[in-house]
């Protein structure tokens, strides 16, 4: 992957004032372990004043873990934590933040029936000799920061609804208010549009110049190179090493992350292309999509990319059913879909595995069995009613066909691995035995070794006929897999590429522009 | 983002021995227990008289327990049930006196009251989206309301006498009341309904996660729909048995019921959250409360303990699980507090 | 070189009068503050003695108790909590000043007023101590211990009544004395109203409680003290509650066994209808208090118009289920005009 590519990034902005030395915030050796689960082996950083340090991992590597060190959620179990020099123990998230550590999350959390200025100042409201809160006071204040960091937000504005790029500028000025040295941002451009991060980078730069330390974590590559001026490496729990982002390239970088050659993730067998399967027509969803047509075959894997926020996911939701569209139609094997019903689809032979895991491909506080069926629950009903021995054997088929790994199938889904739980999530889509597998960001928040197996298994259901359409924002993944790649940008299908012509350039190209090239 | 497993492992056995321990399985335990005392201590439990009486006044409770059990599973409530009960009296009372109908009609239109209260509740509840604590806390007080509207303060009493015979009539010589078959079949077709239907399946899913229930094609609102009405038809049955039992048609028959059924329903095992339950709990937890309060009644205990103890059964209920995984996270902790001790002093190193 | 299309901007802010009284009018006060004025006129118009002296006294005195138990209840759901033990704990208090009145006839009435506070403020603080702890809905545990209470208040006393009668004078007084033509309970209330207000608009630990209820994971993460708070307004709920048990007692010929029995719904209604949302974190104790007010002047209303009284709990009823569907309505018509706002220009 280039990282020359220019996608509404600006390059690499040296800071004006050198990295003074002076270390922000330094973590050696830290380690955390949940129960079996050994989350963090060694999570090492040295970040200093005035500098932004970028923090890359597979997901799976400890990052997560390392940041919740940080924010005060989780005391380490070994290892030196000091800021700003000084020997510090975290034991709640307050004391993080009276240390001068700020963390914004990739989901911001706003109180949503606060106002923008109370958000901010909550807990420390100004006040008036009275000792009443001041109000004018507070909204000249958040005006001012507001100013500070060029971004007019009303600050009497109830929280709701906000963007979340709003919600995170938010965030960052509640950090500025509280005199944070460290600005932790975790993955904070993931549901960003190009403009948006701009305005963020132009934020962190000015908040460097002002002698903050900033961390930030990303998988974007681009975003890394672009914004920071070094980068630490973790792998499998481990701090692996730290570069001057001048002196280092993507592919050793990755190489670093993954431990192995990139070629050797993606294996997608040839397979026999038959007929249509699946055929969508100038689908419309006012203000989200606009005008999308495709049609994917049997044995074949189409591919979604674009950046986030580009309307993919929101398009495979509009086919499948959980969302609406305006105009449009969607035809399965000829026969027209009924929209907005997602047990249509089902019915149809469309099966479904979503974005989020969590929330929305499983139940997690239901057992592993009674998930991997719940597609099923008419399915195995005779006379209208259900035996648990059967649903059991079921689950047992399809854990074992897909090597899932747990104690026992009574074991609530949670307790797996992200990669396993992702397993029982394609285990209960399989098991109707669809005819077209629609899969969004597939091997997200998965370890390496599962994400293989998982590459393999769809290049196997694509070899038996199956259509599949992959959302991805993972380039590697989509030049890898896919026979065909659909690019979508701000709603709209901006290019379409054969595999041949498939280079990570004209994907990211037609991902950042609008409507040029190859449609 | 990086994936961890749950630090807390959550282990279900499997099969028979689940069953024989999990929380319902507790309350049937609990409720032979008092049973069983109950025989031994105090005079008089034992009989058939015992039967009939227990069983009369827990019909109510029983039956409306069963679909108030599938909405709280699902992860909603309805506090109006009392209300479409008292409705239904209402209505029954001043179709039988005014209209000249005949009682069977009289009953099947009262009836029809709870499929409409159910429908209301349903349709504030799923189509407008409407929290369902404010909506039935609304329509408890619009349809008791309305209950006053249409009977005033008066009461009906002139039923014809064969059904409140009827009514209160036993199986032979065993105590048991004859309507208790009903009752049965209704509990059984919950049952079913619950464990072994795609529905209840479904159901449980969606208590737990609306969003993952919506992805496998549930209909969220259609299911909580039906619910309501479910609710709403056997709450007005009750209405029309309760006005049959008394002899009186009146619009505060079954006042402060939901609460009792809400009580009831917790104490066996549903979770206020929503997703987890059985039905056979909830039998157990009516039955447990209304076989303590007859006994401790027969026992010459003061009324007013009774209801102390019903609300103290219920506060424990739901407190004791907490408790229970409160001493459970502390063990835990200092078996890995001890871990960790033992490996820094055995030297291991950092950084 | 970025060529996505600009999102509109947020808009840029104004502050100044128009913008404040704009505010103003779109708080969650004015459609009950509407009803109810709607509702004294309409009344007033079909009968001109409702708004006699007698009548507004009448009003007034009715209106105190709820007003009072309302202020508290907002506290409570504003945190996203509920609390159903109110009406027995304001029976336990109405009792136990009949109670202390008939064993100790000279106490100084300041010092009643007092200890029923405190007695509604240990019960309170029962109910806040189980809910922190148990982490358990307040639906639950309250319901729990609205029995519990309920049942020890029955206990205790038995068939016994306390007449007002048999209460000092100038206790009695109280509910009947005006200052100012307002009777000097209701003083009490409008007092309490306001200082209650504004504790929860401008001091610090009131608008924790906000945040709580809008989002308690974030208010946790935040530093705040989740606990302690949700606690200190179950034991401030239950003082208040406590005060309208003391007032209950002058106002009210008899206290006994089933005092208060049945008002919990009533004072949620109230303030469900004042704007204060149940799943907590908006609305405001002045909004409560008016519908506390609204609430009580139906019964008043209902007579003076000669409208069957058994219509009052069906409106009471239809009022509640007008307050929510407004609410929603409101919030899903803003949220449309966000989304159309911020939505891309496809």
């Amino acid at each position: 992957m280039a990282n020359e590519v220019q996608h509404g990034i600006e390059p690499h902005q040296p800071s004006g004032t050198p990295a003074s030395g002076t270390p922000a915030l330094s973590l050696t050796g830290a380690s955390k372990t949940f129960g079996p689960v050994v989350a963090l082996a060694d999570g090492t950083i040295d970040l200093r004043a005035g500098e932004i340090h970028a923090l890359v991992g597979e997901n799976g590597a400890g990052k997560s873990t390392l940041v919740k060190i940080l924010a005060g959620v989780h005391a380490p179990d070994g290892g030196e934590f000091e800021v700003g020099g000084a020997p510090v123990s975290f034991k709640t998230p307050a004391d993080s933040k009276a240390a001068g550590v700020s963390v914004i999350y990739q989901e911001p959390t706003l109180f949503p029936d606060l106002t923008v200025a109370e958000n901010i100042f909550i807990g420390r409201q100004p006040r008036n000799r009275a000792g009443l809160i001041n109000r004018g006071e507070m909204r000249r204040m958040a005006r001012e920061l507001f100013a500070t960091l060029g971004v007019p937000i009303d600050p009497d504005r109830i929280a709701e609804g906000l963007s979340i790029a709003d919600q995170q500028i938010i965030e960052i000025a509640k950090a500025i208010s509280l005199d944070a040295k460290v600005l932790v941002m975790d993955e904070p451009t993931a549901a960003l549009s190009g403009v948006e991060v701009d305005r963020l980078f132009g934020v962190a730069r000015g908040l460097r110049e002002k002698g903050a330390g900033i961390l930030f974590i990303s998988h974007r590559f681009e975003e890394v190179f672009a914004l920071c001026d070094r980068i630490t490496v973790m792998r499998d729990g481990r701090y692996i090493g730290v570069h001057n982002t001048s002196e280092v390239t993507v592919p050793q970088i990755v190489k670093e992350m993954v431990g192995r050659e990139l070629g050797a993730l993606f294996p997608k067998v040839d397979a026999a292309i038959g007929e249509t399967v699946l055929s969508v027509e100038g689908l419309t969803r006012l203000g989200t999509f606009r005008d999308i047509s495709f049609e994917v075959r049997a044995g074949e894997i189409v591919a979604l990319a674009g950046l986030v926020g580009a309307g993919r996911t929101e398009v495979v939701r509009a086919v499948f059913g959980i969302d609406r569209y305006d105009s449009g139609s969607v035809t399965l094997h000829g026969k027209a879909l009924a929209p907005h019903n997602p047990q249509a689809a089902i019915t149809a032979g469309i099966g479904f595995v979503p974005e989020d895991r969590r929330k929305q491909g499983l139940v997690m506080d239901l057992s592993v069995a009674k998930n991997a069926t719940l597609t099923l629950r008419k399915a195995l009903a005779r006379f209208g009613l259900i035996s648990g021995s059967r649903e059991r054997r079921t689950a047992e088929d399809w854990s074992s066909r897909l090597q899932v790994k747990t104690g026992s199938q009574d074991y609530a889904v949670s307790t797996l691995s992200g990669g396993n739980q992702q397993k029982v999530v394609l285990a209960k889509w399989l098991a109707t035995e669809p005819t077209l597998l629609i899969v969004d960001e597939p091997t997200r928040g998965i370890d390496v070794g599962t994400k293989s197996e998982v590459h393999r298994l769809l290049s196997d259901l694509a070899g038996r006929g199956i259509a599949i359409i992959m959302v991805s924002s993972e380039l590697p993944e989509v030049l890898g897999m896919a026979d065909r790649i659909l690019v979508m940008h701000e709603g709209r299908i901006t290019a379409e590429l054969p595999r041949a012509e498939a280079t990570a350039e004209r994907v990211m190209s037609a991902a950042t522009s609008s409507l040029e090239g190859a449609l | 983002m990086s994936e961890t497993l749950s630090p807390n492992i959550v282990k279900a056995r499997s099969g028979l021995a689940k069953r024989l321990t999990g929380s319902d399985a507790i309350i049937i335990y609990i409720l032979v227990a008092v049973i069983i005392v109950s025989m031994i201590s105090v005079r008089f439990f034992a009989s058939t008289l015992t039967v009939g009486f227990l069983s009369i006044q827990v019909i109510p409770i029983l039956l409306i327990a069963m679909p108030m059990a599938l909405v709280i599973i699902s992860g909603e409530i309805d506090l109006s049930v009392a209300s479409i009960a008292g409705l239904t009296s209402a209505v029954m009372g001043v179709l039988w006196r005014d209209s000249g109908w005949d009682i069977g009609i009289v009953i099947l239109v009262s009836v029809l009251v709870g499929v409409v209260c159910g429908v209301v509740n349903g349709f504030l509840i799923t189509t407008l989206g409407l929290p369902s604590l404010a909506v039935t806390i609304g329509t408890l007080a619009l349809y008791r309301g309305l209950a006053l509207v249409v009977i005033g303060d008066q009461k009906v009493a002139n039923f014809p006498k064969e059904l409140n015979t009827f009514v209160l009539s036993k199986i032979g010589t065993t105590g048991i009341p004859v309507v208790m078959i009903f009752v049965v079949i209704i509990i059984a077709f919950f049952a079913v309904l619950l464990h072994f239907t795609p529905f209840g399946r479904g159901l449980y899913a969606l208590g737990f996660s609306k969003e993952a229930a919506t992805f496998v094609g549930i209909r969220v609102g259609r299911a909580k729909f039906w619910l309501f009405v479910g609710t709403g038809v056997v709450s007005s049955i009750v209405g029309v048995f309760l006005t049959l039992r008394l002899a009186s048609a009146g619009p505060d028959n079954g006042t402060g019921m939901e609460l009792s059924v809400i009580a009831a329903v917790l104490l066996g095992g549903v979770s206020i959250f929503g997703g987890k339950g059985s039905i056979p709990g909830v039998v157990g937890g009516v039955l447990l409360i209304g076989v303590l309060t007859y006994s401790l009644r027969l026992a010459k205990v003061p009324e007013t303990a009774l209801i102390i103890v019903t609300g103290s059964l219920l506060v424990l209920s739901v407190v004791a699980p907490s408790i229970v995984s409160w001493a459970r996270e502390r063990l835990r902790l200092a078996r890995v507090h001890r871990v960790v001790q033992q490996t820094s002093s055995s030297g291991s190193p950092h950084a | 070189m970025s060529i996505d299309t600009a999102r509109p901007p947020v808009h840029t802010d104004h502050g100044g009068p128009i913008h404040a009284v704009r505010g103003f009018f779109r708080s969650r006060e004015i459609p009950v503050a509407g009803a109810l004025i709607a509702l004294v006129i309409i009344t007033t118009l079909i009968n001109p003695r409702f708004l006699s002296p007698q009548s507004v006294k009448d009003l007034m005195l009715n209106a105190t108790i709820v007003i009072i138990l309302a202020v508290g209840q907002a506290l409570v759901i504003i945190t996203e909590n509920v609390d159903l033990s109110i009406g027995s704990i304001l029976g336990l208090v109405a009792f136990g000043t009949g109670t202390l009145f008939n064993a100790w006839p000279g106490v100084p009435i300041p010092l009643v007023f007092l200890g029923g506070m405190l007695f509604g403020a240990v019960l309170g603080a029962i109910n806040g101590f189980l809910v922190t702890a148990a982490k358990v809905p307040a639906l639950v545990i309250t319901l729990g211990t609205m029995y519990i209470f309920r049942g020890i208040l029955t206990s205790w006393a038995g068939s016994k009544q306390y007449f007002s009668g048999d209460n000092p004078k100038a206790f009695g007084n109280l509910s009947v004395d005006v200052f100012l033509g307002i009777p000097i309970i209701t003083i009490v209330a409008i007092v309490v109203v306001i200082a209650v207000g504004i504790f929860m608009h401008s001091v610090r630990a009131g608008r924790d409680l906000y945040a709580i209820g809008s989002d308690r994971d974030a208010a946790r993460l935040f530093g705040i003290a989740v606990g302690p708070r949700v606690l200190a307004a179950f034991v401030a709920s239950g003082a208040l509650t406590g005060l309208a048990g003391v007032l209950y007692t002058s106002r009210y010929n008899s206290v006994g066994a089933l005092t208060g029995s049945g008002l919990e719904l009533d004072v949620v209604a109230a303030v469900v209808v004042g704007g204060v949302a149940i799943s907590g974190g908006t609305g405001t104790v002045f909004g409560a208090a008016i519908g506390a007010v609204l609430l009580s002047t139906i019964t008043s209303s209902l007579t003076a118009t000669r409208v069957d009284k058994f219509w009052q709990q069906a409106f009471v009823g239809m009022l509640i289920l007008a307050a929510i569907i407004v609410d929603r309505a409101v919030s899903v018509r803003n949220a449309r005009k966000l989304r159309v706002s911020e939505s891309r220009d496809v």
